[in-house]
C-alpha cells in the first residue's frame, strides 16, 4: 500500500430532500484494498458507494479519485473510465448480445478497434467462465451468468477501481458463488475493490477492512474478522446479532 | 457499431394473421378496381382527376413525417434536460400547440404570418420582408410538421423514460457520455416500445393533411372538392377519395405492425 489512498473521501454530506442519506463520511482507499461495506438498509452505503463514481451528486465534501477531484463533468467522467461498477439488478443491455455489452464502451470510449475489443472481450469471458454465452442475448442468461458478464463488461474498461454495489442480493442462493468466486479472484489479483454487500464469507475470505455504517455515518471500521467477532461499538453488535445467525 | 437484431420470435398463427389483414388492403384496392372498369363515368374521371392529389398528399406526409421525426426527439431531449430554462421553453411549446386545433394552426401560418412578417418588414424598413410571400405547400409542411413535432415529442418521452433508470446508469459508469449513452444505449430500446404509437401518429398526420385542403394545396381532398364543384356531383367524389385514403392508411397500418414484428425484444 502507497502512502497516497486511491479513493479520498472528506467529510461528504448527501441530502434527498428532508432526508440525510449521507452526515460527513471520511475514508480513504488505498491501492490494491478491498473493503467491505455492510449496514442497514436505509444506512447511506450504496449512496455513498454512487458518490464515488458520482451517479449520485453530494451536496458537500470532497472526493477525489486516482488524484482527480469530482467536479468538472470532464473530470467525472475521466473517473468514470478508471471505475467499474457492477449493479445489484445487472443493467446489461438487453438489445444488445453479450458480447456486444462487452464491446460498446471500448469501443465508443476507449475507441478501440473492434478486433483489439473483442479478443479482450473473448479473454474476460473465459475469465468469468461463460465464453460459450458470447452470442447470447442477456436474457437468455441466468442471473449469476449476467452478473459475471456485467463484471466481464466493466472489467473491459481496464478499471483501476471496481465499485459492487450488492453484486448478489438479488441472485437466487444456487447462483450467489459463481459471482463471488469472480469477485474473489479479482481481490487475489489486487484490484482495488469497494464492495456493498452482507455476504460475510467473502469479506472474511477477501476484505482487508469491513465498514459498518448506519445513518449516514461510519460507525465502525477493523480488519473483518476483528469487526464480525469483536465489534466495539453497541451499534455494530446489534446489527451483526440480527445478520449473523 | 453494429447492432443486431435479437433472433425473431415467429409462429405461423402470427404469419396467417399478417396475411389476412393484406387481404383487407386488396379487398379496398379491388374496389376501386371494379368501380372505374364497371362505372368509368364518373369513377375513371374522378381517378384520373384527383391522382396528382394523391401525390400531393403522400409527399406532404412524407416530408413533414420525416421532419417530425427529427424534430421530435429534439424537442423530448430537451424536455428531458437538466437545463430548467431550456425545458421550461420546450415544455410551453408543447402545451400551446396541443391547446390549439391544427386547423386553426394552419390557418395561422398561412393566413396570419405572411402579414406579421410584412408589416415587421414595413416597421423595419426592409423590402425583403415586404414583398413575402407565403408558398402554399411549404406553410402547409411548417404548419403540420411544427404541429406534430409536439405530439411526437410526448412519444419519444415516454418511450425514453420507459427504459429502467439502470441502463443510463450502467452507460454513464462505463464513461460513455449522455448523447453516447442515449444513441447507443436508450434510444435502440426506446424505439422498440414507440413504434406502435410512432405508426399512429404517421396515420393520424397522412389523415390530418386533408386540412391542408383549405390553405390552398391540391392535395387529395381539395382535388376531390374540385371536381364535384365543376361536375355537380355530390357522391361518387367522396366514394372515391375515402377509398383512396383508406388504402393508404391501411398500407400503412401494414407496414407498421411488419417493422413492429421485426424488431420485436424480449427483456
Amino acid at each position: 500500500m502507497t502512502s497516497e489512498p486511491i479513493i479520498h473521501i472528506e467529510n461528504v454530506h448527501k441530502r434527498f430532500g428532508n432526508v440525510h442519506a449521507l452526515r460527513g463520511v471520511n475514508l480513504d482507499v488505498y491501492k490494491g484494498e478491498v473493503i467491505v461495506i455492510i449496514g442497514p438498509s436505509g444506512s447511506g452505503k450504496s449512496t455513498l458507494l454512487r458518490c464515488i463514481n458520482r451517479l449520485e451528486e453530494f451536496d458537500e465534501g470532497r472526493i477525489v479519485v486516482d488524484g482527480i477531484p469530482l467536479d468538472t463533468a470532464a473530470n467525472i467522467n475521466a473517473v468514470r473510465t478508471e471505475v467499474g461498477m457492477v449493479f445489484q439488478q445487472f443493467n446489461l443491455f438487453p438489445h444488445l448480445t453479450v458480447l456486444e455489452n462487452i464491446l460498446l464502451a471500448q469501443r465508443i470510449v476507449r475507441k478501440r478497434s473492434r478486433e483489439e475489443a473483442t479478443r479482450i472481450a473473448v479473454d474476460l469471458l473465459h475469465k468469468v467462465g461463460i465464453p460459450e454465452k458470447a452470442n447470447n442475448y442477456p436474457i437468455q442468461l441466468s442471473g449469476g451468468q449476467q452478473q459475471r458478464v456485467a463484471i466481464a463488461r466493466a472489467l473491459a474498461m481496464n478499471p483501476k477501481i471496481m465499485l459492487f454495489d450488492e453484486p448478489t442480493s438479488a441472485l437466487d442462493p444456487e447462483m450467489i458463488q459463481e459471482v463471488l468466486d469472480v469477485m474473489l479472484t479479482l481481490a487475489r489479483e489486487g484490484m482495488t475493490m469497494v464492495v456493498v454487500s452482507h455476504e460475510m464469507g467473502f469479506a472474511r475470505a477477501a476484505a482487508h477492512r469491513a465498514i459498518l455504517m448506519d445513518e449516514g455515518q461510519i460507525v465502525e471500521e477493523a480488519p473483518p474478522d476483528v469487526l464480525f467477532t469483536n465489534p466495539k461499538q453497541e451499534r455494530t453488535k446489534s446489527f451483526l446479532s440480527k445478520v449473523l445467525h | 457499431m453494429q447492432i443486431a437484431n435479437p433472433p425473431q420470435a415467429s409462429s405461423t398463427a402470427r404469419k396467417t394473421s399478417i396475411d389476412q389483414w393484406w387481404l383487407l388492403v386488396f379487398a379496398v384496392i379491388a374496389l376501386i378496381v371494379i368501380l372505374v372498369i364497371a362505372q368509368p363515368d364518373p369513377y375513371r374521371r374522378i381517378l384520373v382527376f384527383v391522382e396528382d392529389g394523391v401525390w400531393v398528399t403522400l409527399r406532404t406526409t412524407m416530408i413533414s413525417f420525416f421532419l417530425v421525426l427529427i424534430l421530435g426527439l429534439v424537442v423530448a431531449l430537451a424536455r428531458l434536460s437538466k437545463l430548467w430554462l431550456l425545458r421550461g421553453i420546450f415544455t410551453i411549446y408543447v402545451e400551446i400547440i396541443r391547446g390549439i386545433p391544427v386547423l386553426v394552426q394552419l390557418l395561422f401560418w398561412y393566413f396570419a404570418f405572411p402579414p406579421i412578417i410584412q408589416n415587421l418588414g414595413t416597421s423595419l424598413n426592409s423590402q425583403a420582408l415586404i414583398n413575402y410571400k407565403a408558398d402554399p405547400n411549404f406553410m402547409a409542411i411548417l404548419g403540420l410538421t411544427i404541429c406534430y413535432a409536439a405530439y411526437m415529442s410526448e412519444v419519444y418521452r415516454a418511450g425514453i423514460q420507459s427504459i429502467p433508470k439502470g441502463q443510463m446508469e450502467a452507460a454513464r459508469s462505463l464513461g460513455m457520455t449522455y448523447f453516447q449513452a442515449m444513441r447507443y444505449v436508450i434510444l435502440p430500446q426506446a424505439i422498440r416500445v414507440i413504434l406502435p404509437p410512432v405508426g399512429n401518429e404517421f396515420i393520424t398526420l397522412l389523415k390530418d393533411t386533408s386540412l391542408i385542403s383549405v390553405v390552398a394545396v391540391s392535395d387529395l381532398t381539395r382535388r376531390g372538392r374540385e371536381f364535384m364543384a365543376s361536375n355537380f356531383i355530390p357522391i361518387q367524389p367522396w366514394i372515391m377519395v375515402s377509398l383512396l385514403y383508406l388504402v393508404m392508411t391501411l398500407i400503412s397500418a401494414r407496414v407498421v405492425h411488419y417493422i413492429e414484428q421485426t424488431t420485436k425484444i424480449e427483456r
